[in-house]
């Protein structure tokens, strides 16, 4: 027991050490306060000062936004048969969430479409990287009868999907190449900044009417924001907004037709270019060879690529508008229409042809050795006497010359509505002394009078040379497609009040029944390619365009014949022609590289064409038909 | 009116009705106040269900009120003779886990009963608290700064901090140390001897940093500096701020919180679950927490005051001061002021062992309260 005494020690002991618990206790406190309310501090920081931040922080979390890739329009033929369509690409995916047993399901999977070890390492290996509720594809470009196939199965299928997407497809193939182009991945030059073309696998107009109406083909592109979680995954659709679909597209173009000039120009590398007089509207546009646009949909190797490349024959260039050919004596219109304009001869004036003319130092051959003897513009035109133009370009002069080709087409851009366009060359002393540093010398006006030497031409540009002769002068532009593009939108072309060259239409009807003459005319130089029936007559005009210089030597020797040179030296095979010679309608262009003579190779093409264009029902081919109509009908066909 | 005798063979007179009558059930409507914006976190935290986590946690803190008030019942000195005794017998349950604990979280931290995952380094927290209490008890206070005086209370503290940091878990250790630091302050020690320990301490830093694991030298370091990784181990504090942030003023409503319900927010229900209020309440909310965990805090504080023993008040005080700490570090780290440490936010954060733990302390609290007159003498009463 302890006393009172140690009782009250102990208690003032105790009340001591009271005191300083108290005092110590209480510093506790109030640190525990303070940091309390610092933290209180630190929350109205976090949100109330920087809530705004936060806030937009916590909704780039949440949300995320997804393009719905637009259906790309379809290009169809003037009469609505569809040339560039878009298939259903069926892909087989696999959602390893799904999947019980991922590596049973691919086994049972391939007892219905073949998986081989390969196939299912690499898709085992793409489920293994990545979550488990983002499907793999497992095979894509499936056929009709597999989906439905797995359709059927899909109860035992667990995890698997089919999912569709698109493709571009070019039903015709090679036919059409040129005109259509091909679709490819963007390249970072047409990354203009609309994000659907950093979609995975969207494509883009890489050439052709596909690059040209790229935009209206391309349509705009919808979008989805999704509210998706901390992994990803998408929770649910917060809004949607449906984009609009490409816009199809409506040429020109006859597919029948075109692949009847495919077919015609066979394994030459050429091409034919039949137009509407009236309209430009261009119904065949042929380039051989060709090449498959499908295979650039899909992947193409760089190996084959190459060999496209390199090919002497060129099949990625399209020839029609991208060939610059001398146009040789399908030129010999042009000049004597700058003749009989300048009023320096008129339709009856001749010159003697021996075989020759010797102008200064320079002799100056006909192609034919023996000469044509009298020869007026009939003659000069039907039997093409390089002597009686050579007259004719001495006397009216290179510039006279250049400035009709060019009312005529020639040595500009056409302003075409498809790619890859050039403008061959139409010399002029200006031009010469310009880009040469030489003055003009007169040998050369001699050469320009029947379309050798600095000219060239390409065959668009002589089919609308053509076209504009022989439809009164009116200035046609030509196109394949029949909409333009307007603000990236589709409107129809509408062809109005026509523009005129200018010249006399006396002079213009000369030219006509000289052309006609080289058909009709036993001595024509196409004679043998005229067409007899009745009502489908064509008028037109050779031409063989020399790719060497021919030595004086050489003509002495014998001027060697075309089939024993190598391909790349023999002559270009030009024609140039106008149907039906009662009425024109259309005009077309051949040119056969290296194929010889236009009288043997180009005509026979051209008259083929031409009668098969002829015998085409007319009613169907007016120009202007029932574009919104073939619209309409076309939606309902979708 | 309670009997005090200064011979210290007082013994409390108040039958169990009478205890529980003089019970401060404010104060246990408190808990159970804020333990229920717990449900309501949990609920919400789970989109919306009781399960997998609001309903268990009812069921915990049923079981651990009964045992709050069961503890807070019991004499006080048992609680003082019993002190040593559950100091060691934490301390082997902490070597157990070094021997057969489980791995959870990278680090070994449950010892698995079976019926229940126990968490000894969370009931250390208590344990530690009792044993410095009941030391600081005997000490006089005069001889409280004495150097030989303090070796065995130092020891009482390393030898857990020692055990807890081989798990490892930096955050329980550092708690353990401050809860430590607070009874020796308490306890009477000289400042002086402060101010030598934390100079050591201080020292000591760069040696223990060779012993940190890497992730945790990163844990220091992303918290330093968070949106350098946001992706990494940013991402954590960077989301966390994103859900309070996002909040504002008034939240964004009960279930309505996007950083909870679409998985941005990591450990939702258990570490970060001040988060996914701060987010549906807004700084409201927050405070609102805030001021109840305030109240909970001065209360605790109260008690300690009116306590007339040693033993009481440093319990309580102790006690007291380690709830703080469970409050300040988990709201701090999830705010991003500290780095990102296992501490979970007491009364709310999903998990049995704190909830325990946590309402044993308050049991033991309330003990203080109904035995606040108890006189007890160096020894621990002569009673025994």
């Amino acid at each position: 027991m302890v006393g009172r005494f140690g009782a009250a020690i102990v208690k003032n002991r105790e009340n001591k050490r009271q005191r300083t618990f108290s005092r110590r206790a209480a510093l506790l406190a109030a640190g525990q306060f303070g940091l309390l309310t610092a933290l209180v501090g630190r929350m109205y920081y976090l949100q109330v000062v920087e809530s705004e931040r936060y806030r937009m922080l916590a909704e780039e979390n949440r949300i995320n936004i997804r393009l719905l890739a637009p259906s790309r329009g379809r290009v169809l033929d003037r009469f609505g048969v569809p040339i560039a369509v878009n298939h259903q690409n069926y892909r087989v995916l696999l959602k390893a969430e799904n999947a019980p047993d991922v590596s049973a399901i691919l086994d049972r999977l391939s007892l219905i479409i073949p998986i081989s070890a390969e196939e299912k390492a690499r898709v085992l290996k793409d489920i293994r990287s990545r979550r488990k509720f983002v499907p793999v594809t497992v095979r894509e470009f499936l056929d009709w009868e597999d989906v439905a196939q797995l359709e059927v199965n899909t109860p035992d299928l667990p995890g698997i999907e089919i999912d569709v997407g698109e493709r571009r497809v070019y039903p015709n193939g090679e036919v059409g190449a040129h005109i259509l182009g091909y679709v490819g991945v963007p390249l970072p030059k047409d990354l203009t900044g609309d994000p659907v073309l950093e979609l995975p696998g969207f494509k883009v107009g890489r050439s052709g009417v596909e690059r040209a109406f790229d935009l209206p083909l391309r349509g705009r592109a919808g979008t989805s924001q999704l509210e998706v979680n901390a992994v990803g995954r998408v929770i649910r659709e917060l809004d949607r907004q449906d984009g609009d679909p490409g816009q199809d597209v409506v040429l020109t173009v006859d597919m029948a037709l075109q692949r009847e000039a495919m077919k015609r120009l066979g394994d030459e590398a050429g091409s034919v270019v039949l137009m509407d007089i009236e309209t430009g509207g261009i119904i065949v546009q042929a380039s051989t060879p060709s090449f498959d646009p499908n295979a650039f949909t899909e992947d193409l190797s760089p190996a084959k690529w190459r060999s496209m490349a390199d090919n002497e024959r060129a099949p990625l260039r399209n020839k029609a508008v991208a060939g610059e050919y001398a146009p040789g004596s399908t030129f010999k219109m042009i000049v004597a229409l700058a003749a009989l304009e300048a009023g320096v001869v008129t339709p009856k004036t001749t010159y003697v042809c021996p075989g020759f003319l010797e102008v200064g130092d320079g002799k100056f051959h006909c192609w034919r050795r023996k000469g044509h003897g009298v020869v007026e513009l009939n003659r000069g035109i039907a039997e093409s006497c390089d002597v009686y133009f050579y007259e004719l370009a001495r006397r009216v002069g290179i510039d006279k010359i250049a400035k009709m080709a060019e009312r005529f087409g020639l040595g500009n851009e056409l302003n075409l509505d498809t790619s890859g366009e050039r403008t061959g060359l139409v010399p002029s002393k200006a031009w010469k002394r310009a880009v040469i540093g030489q003055p003009w010398m007169l040998g050369e006006t001699l050469i320009a009078g029947i379309g050798q030497g600095f000219i060239t031409a390409t065959p668009m540009q002589l089919a609308t040379m053509t076209a504009r002769m022989v439809n009164g002068g009116k200035i046609v532009q030509p196109h394949v497609a029949r909409d333009l593009v307007v603000r990236d939108k589709l409107t129809v072309r509408v062809i109005g009040e026509p523009e005129y060259i200018g010249v006399n239409s006396r002079n213009l009807k000369a030219i006509m029944d000289a052309m006609t003459l080289v058909m009709a005319d036993p001595a024509g130089t196409a004679h043998r390619a005229r067409i007899k029936a009745p009502g489908m007559t064509m008028g037109g005009k050779t031409g063989t365009a020399q790719v060497r210089r021919i030595t004086q030597r050489e003509r002495d020797e014998g001027v060697i014949k075309n089939r024993d040179l190598p391909w790349r030296f023999r002559d270009h095979a030009l024609f140039v022609g106008y149907g039906p010679v009662e009425k024109p309608r259309y005009a077309i262009s051949v040119v056969v590289e290296h194929g010889g003579g236009g009288s043997a190779v180009a005509a026979p093409i051209a008259r083929d064409v031409m009668a098969a264009a002829l015998k085409r029902d007319p009613a169907r081919l007016a120009p202007g038909a029932n574009v919104a109509g073939l619209r309409a009908s076309d939606k309902r066909g979708q | 009116m309670i009997v005090v005798r200064l011979s210290g063979t007082a013994t409390s007179k108040l039958s169990l009705q009478q205890k529980l009558l003089h019970l401060n059930w404010e104060l246990v409507l408190l808990i159970v106040l804020t333990a229920s914006i717990g449900f309501a976190m949990l609920f919400s935290a789970a989109n919306g269900d009781f399960h997998p986590w609001a309903l268990r946690q009812l069921i915990r803190f049923s079981v651990g009120l009964l045992l709050m008030l069961a503890v807070a019942v019991t004499d006080i000195r048992i609680w003082l003779r019993a002190a040593y005794p559950i100091y060691v017998v934490c301390l082997l349950l902490l070597a157990a886990v070094e021997l057969m604990g489980s791995i959870g979280m990278g680090a070994q931290r449950w010892l698995d009963l079976g019926f229940f995952q126990l968490q000894p380094s969370e009931i250390m927290k208590v344990g530690i608290v009792l044993a410095l209490a009941r030391y600081f008890h005997g000490v006089d206070s005069e001889d409280a700064g004495r150097l030989s005086n303090l070796v065995v209370p130092v020891v009482f503290v390393a030898a857990p901090m020692a055990l807890v940091l081989r798990q490892p878990d930096l955050g329980t250790a550092g708690v353990v140390a401050m809860v430590g630091a607070a009874m020796f302050w308490l306890g009477g020690t000289r400042l002086w001897q402060f101010a030598t320990v934390a100079a050591v301490a201080a020292s000591a830093i760069p040696l223990g940093w060779q012993f940190l694991h890497s992730y945790q030298k990163q844990r220091i370091f992303t918290f330093l500096n968070p949106e350098t990784d946001p992706l990494g181990s940013g991402y954590h504090i960077l989301q966390s701020k994103i859900a309070l942030g996002s909040g504002g003023v008034f939240g964004r409503g009960f279930l309505e919180g996007t950083q909870s319900h679409l998985n941005f927010l990591p450990e939702k229900q258990t570490d970060f679950i001040f988060t996914v209020l701060a987010e549906e309440f807004g700084l409201l909310g927050g405070i609102g927490l805030i001021v109840l965990y305030g109240l909970l805090i001065a209360y605790g504080t109260y008690i300690a005051y009116r306590a007339r023993s040693n033993f009481a008040r440093l319990l309580a005080m102790g006690l007291t001061v380690n709830f703080f700490l469970y409050v300040f570090i988990n709201i701090a780290m999830v705010m991003g002021v500290l780095p990102v440490v296992g501490v979970p936010l007491p009364l709310i954060s999903y998990g049995g062992t704190a909830m325990l733990t946590v309402l044993i302390g308050f049991g033991l609290i309330m003990s203080c309260w109904l035995h606040r007159d108890t006189y007890i003498n160096r020894r621990g009463g002569a009673f025994w």
